[in-house]
């Protein structure tokens, strides 16, 4: 079980969050045209990558924050957490 | 029975305490502090089961963990388990086990005819023998193995017993309480530090218990005792017997099984029979020591064959003889501590030792002591069928290929060293990439991947002073860097008698002309044969090798074969063992019970169960209750000997034709203020939202970002910047998590907050032709008519002297209202609308009228907006803003979502106006057409309409807008029906929707 430290709470265990998928994919605005592929990219297209990935986690059991974890896919490695008003560098 | 093999005044049991139990029928005694496997061998017993494939006989190997062949099915105080370890379990008081693996008896057993038929069960038989012919498998295959086959039995029983799961935390978890464990959680407790030490069997001290060493003027045993009890007296210490840190996870988190009463007749009172402890140390500590491996020869699994630790710990514990004509078979000076052992208590052995001519201060003490060493000599074959009676012995040349003359020597067991395997489950298991150590021929562990660090025999220390300086040290250092302490404790002197290096000999040769099976697992009979046919069929990767040969699983996991598997691998490949590589150490590291792992979540306990204010009515007014998702809801309330249908109809048709009163306490309710609450409105449902009035409600649709239906309900402007949104029961969690998303990650500049109020308010949905009236006589003092409160409009108001929340909004498709009340009130709010209702012929009714209601008015829920359909298949997409953007929508233009003939919702008659339609039945053009027959779409929901008084049911259909009117047949294979239908429209009551406004 993961250990992740909730910018807002500290050090949780990982039943208290739930995964929200990758933190870099970005709503396009709305009002705004987009193509099918920028859409779909948006939607569905994910790199399901295997080492350090960037993902969200909202601290559902706690503060409700949502969160931004950048981890390791294979090693569970956790690197740095943010908040969800804090840009990934 | 006399206990025969037990010695006087020797071991660490309680004589004063004698316990009797019952093994295969037959009682035996034995003492407090036994395991079931000492006292049954203090009685001479050695035959406890047959092996897995060829029903051979088996005995005792161990005396832990490790061992392969004791496995016992357990009876106590009423239950049973099965693949319970003779070793490990601690006797009590009336304890009773059977053997497993045999049949009928453990003296006569049919199964053991596969003994003299192996030749036709080798490696890799279950995949040969049994997969062809294909129609074998369930007549004669499965009820062979089943019978004949499998270790125990599982209990059909529900376990009464309590399971319980602990979270902890500390800065050291130390897993082994021998010298290395004992050393680094002193030097840390010490220094401050919270320190969990874990210890697997009862008693503390691990191999303390059985050497002869000094630790500052104190023997082993004593220095072990000394320290725990002062441990003990720690507060920031936490000491653990019978608990087994099976799994090391993710981010330091371990997981131990705590023992509580399995060594008791039965669990006291209120206390759990096991607990699971999750631990996340800041630092782990393994200490688990090392396994003694067998050497391999000749018919090495015959009861009275073990290994040599195990005879001395059944000695130095138990005060018990594995035999009284003793021979060790040794590589290295760990036999001769336990023939050193038996001469002293007056029993003779004779060593055999695969070396030459070692020289150490042991060997030497073992030849002043007079015992008779065979210098290189091994034991060819041992002879005897259910105990052991002789052995084959043979002189050995020094390159370990010829043997001499074969010598026949009587002896009652065999006591087998083959060196030292270091315990590296755990670290394994963390990620811990081990290497190879050639001076020991083990594996131990290598660079740490998470805080772990393995000290002691686990690491492949083998010496005490090493060990205990090493662990001094570490226990001191970890818990400085944790606690900023410096409080470094003495270091002991350490007395103890130094060994000589170990033969790397480990299976002995075949003599000519003889062809006894070698084994090298013993709970799988795995033979060097088997592996040699595996690799002869091309089987390379030692993980294939395992699979195909079962190698190294089952209950024991190979604990004291895969080292010796390893070994014949890189030989016959001729590759060196770390080119070979382990297999994964996997979680569990002991085989951990299903009631543990499940804990107290069982049965009802599975899951909270959720309950509304006014449940304690429902109850006592004969409500029938239903899951909804955690929630308890009544499913009707039940008049006399009604049914279901009955009831629901009962329920229902009052609701048409008087008024009824529904608990809707369950909805999911948001509470949504801030100035751009509107604007978030707006861009989560698919309707104009900036736009409504304070006072008024409107029915609202959100998608997911794919288009899909997310979730439905209705949203109150309560003020100017304040909404009370409603969503179903079920989705009611992930709206919100919904909402804070976008608001929190996506538009972080509207200014807006969100909140559950779902259990701050209890609700309770009015509906019928006389809702309006009744409505009045709860709140004489507002104007309810259908000008002061329209259909969608909201109001506050005052139900004697209890502030209210009235809504118009419907459900049921009748004229009805909403009405919320703080929770606690909720109770009193439901006693009056009934109390005022009886002059209206009120009743209440339950989810299944409720369904009835909105099937057949043709509103959608949760069986059509299952997470699939979009809002067009749903007949939703007049709710499609043309002129906004909002979640979802760019996704609804996709091609299939466009289509001609895309699915939609329509309603479903039997012809014959009479036969139910089952759920989830198939819509067919042709109810004769071959198969796969064409599927137009499935039944979504179905109920019998009150207003008609038929069956009614809503389906989504291929080309639904086309459909109305057509004949079709719906199919349900389940339930062996065909039934002509007629597809009409999915409004089947009140197509215009003028009750609600009336
Ligand atoms: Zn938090």
């Amino acid at each position: 079980m993961l250990y992740i430290k909730c910018p807002h709470c500290g050090w949780r265990s990982q039943n208290e969050f739930s995964y929200g998928g990758d933190a870099t994919v970005k709503r396009p605005k709305l009002g705004k045209e987009v193509t099918d592929q920028e859409w779909d990219d948006f939607v569905y297209n994910r790199k399901s990558l295997r080492g350090k990935h960037w993902e969200l986690w909202q601290h559902l059991s706690g503060c409700r924050q949502w969160i931004k974890v950048e981890r390791d896919t294979a090693t569970h490695e956790i690197f740095k957490t943010l908040k969800a008003s804090e840009e990934i560098s | 029975m006399t206990q025969s093999f037990r010695l006087e005044n020797v071991g660490l049991i309680n004589r004063n305490k004698k316990l009797s139990f019952k093994f295969n029928g037959k009682v035996y005694y034995g003492y407090e502090g036994d395991t079931l496997a000492s006292a049954l061998i203090a009685n001479g017993v050695h035959l406890v089961g047959r092996s897995f494939k060829y029903h051979r006989p088996r005995g005792f190997f161990g005396a832990g963990v490790d061992e392969p062949y004791a496995i016992v099915q357990l009876y106590r105080n009423g239950e049973t388990e099965p693949n319970i370890k003779a070793t490990e379990q601690e006797l009590f008081e009336g304890l009773e086990a059977t053997s497993v693996n045999c049949w009928p008896s453990v003296n006569f057993d049919i199964g053991a005819i596969n003994n003299f038929l192996k030749i036709f069960l080798p490696a890799g038989f279950y995949y040969k023998t049994f997969m062809w012919p294909k129609s074998f498998w369930f007549k004669v295959y499965e009820p062979f193995i089943r019978k004949a086959a499998g270790l125990g039995v599982a209990s059909t029983k529900h376990d009464k017993e309590r399971y319980e799961h602990k979270y902890e935390y500390c800065d050291l978890l130390i897993t082994g309480s021998g010298p290395s464990g004992l050393a680094s959680a002193y030097a840390a407790a010490k220094n401050g530090a919270r320190v969990i030490l874990a210890e697997d069997k009862s008693r503390f001290g691990g191999t303390l218990l059985t050497s002869e060493v000094n630790i500052g003027n104190q023997s082993g045993k004593e220095w072990a005792e000394s320290l725990i009890s002062e441990l003990k007296e720690m507060p920031n210490v936490t000491v653990k017997n019978r608990s087994q840190v099976f799994g090391y996870y993710d981010h330091n988190m371990l997981v131990m099984s705590e023992r509580i009463s399995d060594h008791l007749p039965k669990t006291k009172k209120f206390h759990p029979k096991q607990r699971l402890w999750y631990i996340r140390a800041k630092e782990v500590l393994i200490s688990s020591g090392s396994i003694e491996r067998p050497i391999v020869f000749g018919n090495n699994d015959t009861p009275g064959v073990m290994l040599s630790s195990a005879a001395k710990e059944y000695l130095k514990v138990y005060g018990v003889l594995v035999g009284k004509n003793p021979l060790i078979f040794t590589n290295n000076d760990s036999g001769y501590e336990t023939a050193i052992e038996f001469q002293k208590n007056g029993v003779n052995p004779i060593i055999l030792d695969t070396r030459k001519d070692p020289k150490s201060e042991i060997v030497d003490e073992a030849k002043n002591l007079g015992i008779n060493i065979k210098f290189s000599y091994v034991v060819v074959a041992a002879q005897g069928y259910k105990k052991v009676k002789s052995a084959d012995i043979a002189k050995i040349s020094e390159d370990k290929e010829q043997l001499g003359a074969i010598e026949n020597i009587k002896c009652d067991c065999i006591c087998v060293s083959g060196f030292w395997t270091p315990t590296i489950h755990l670290a394994s298991q963390s990620g811990n990439k081990t290497k190879f150590k050639e001076d020991i021929d083990a594996f131990v562990p290598g660079t740490s991947k998470q805080n772990e660090t393995t000290l002691g025999a686990a690491n492949g220390t083998y010496t005490l002073e090493e060990t205990l300086k090493n662990s001094f040290e570490a226990g001191y250092k970890l818990s400085k860097e944790i606690t900023k302490n410096d409080n470094k404790i003495s270091f002991p002197n350490v007395i103890e008698k130094k060994s000589t290096v170990h033969d790397k000999f480990w299976c002995v040769p075949l003599p000519k002309g003889k062809n006894y099976k070698r084994f090298l697992d013993f709970q799988n009979d795995v033979a060097v044969s088997d592996i040699e046919i595996a690799l002869k069929e091309g089987y390379r990767s030692i993980e294939h090798v395992k699979r195909y040969t079962t190698l190294g699983m089952a209950t024991d996991q190979g604990k004291t074969s895969n080292l010796n598997g390893l070994q014949l691998v890189s030989k016959i490949e001729n590759k060196v063992v770390p080119a070979v590589g382990h297999t994964t150490f996997r979680p569990p590291y002991t085989p951990v019970s299903i009631g543990a792992i499940v804990g107290r979540e069982v049965g009802k306990h599975s899951k909270p169960t959720r309950k509304s204010p006014m449940h304690s009515w429902h109850e006592k007014n004969n409500a029938v209750f239903v899951d909804a998702g955690v929630w308890l809801r009544p499913r009707y309330y039940k008049q006399g000997n009604e049914s279901l249908f009955e009831g629901s109809k009962r329920e229902a048709k009052n609701v048409r034709t008087n008024v009824g009163v529904c608990d809707v306490t369950t909805l999911g309710k948001i509470d949504i203020k801030g100035p751009d609450a509107a604007e978030l409105l707006n861009r989560v449902y698919t309707n104009a939202w900036l736009k409504l009035p304070v006072g008024k409600a409107r029915y609202g649709v959100m998608l997911r970002e794919d288009g899909i239906v997310m979730d439905d309900g209705t949203t109150t402007r309560i003020s100017e910047n304040h909404y009370h949104m409603t969503t179903t029961t079920a989705q009611a969690a992930n709206v919100l998590s919904h909402l804070e998303y976008y608001l929190q990650l996506v538009w972080p500049e509207l200014n807006v907050n969100v909140v559950s109020t779902t259990e701050q308010w209890a609700g309770a949905a009015i509906a019928g032709p006389k809702s309006r009236e009744l409505l009045q006589k709860l709140f004489p003092k507002s104007d309810v008519s259908n000008e002061g409160l329209p259909f969608m409009g909201y109001m506050e108001g005052d139900l004697f002297g209890v502030k209210a929340r009235i809504f118009r909004i419907s459900f049921s498709g009748e004229l009805a209202y909403e009405v919320n009340v703080e929770s606690d009130n909720g109770y009193f709010m439901w006693e009056k609308i009934m109390e005022v209702g009886q002059e209206f012929k009120i009743q209440p009714y339950g989810t299944e009228a409720l369904s009835t209601l909105r099937i057949e008015m043709g509103h959608v829920a949760g069986s059509e907006l299952d997470g699939r359909t979009i809002p067009y298949d749903n007949s939703l997409e007049g709710l499609l803003s043309k002129k906004k953007d909002f979640i979802g929508k760019r996704s609804l233009n996709r091609k299939a979502f466009t289509a001609e003939d895309r699915q939609k919702v329509v309603g479903v008659v039997p012809l014959d106006k009479k036969t139910s339609i089952p759920e989830g039945s198939h819509l067919v053009k042709d109810s004769n057409a071959p198969l796969p027959n064409p599927k137009l779409g499935y039944i979504s929901a179905s109920c019998w309409s009150v207003e008609y008084d038929n069956p009614f049911s809503l389906a989504i259909v291929k080309d639904g807008k086309n459909m109305i009117g057509k004949k079709l047949f719906v199919m349900s294979p389940l339930k062996n029906k065909v039934i002509p239908v007629e597809i009409v429209s999915s409004h089947y009551v009140d197509p215009k929707g003028e009750r609600v406004r009336s």
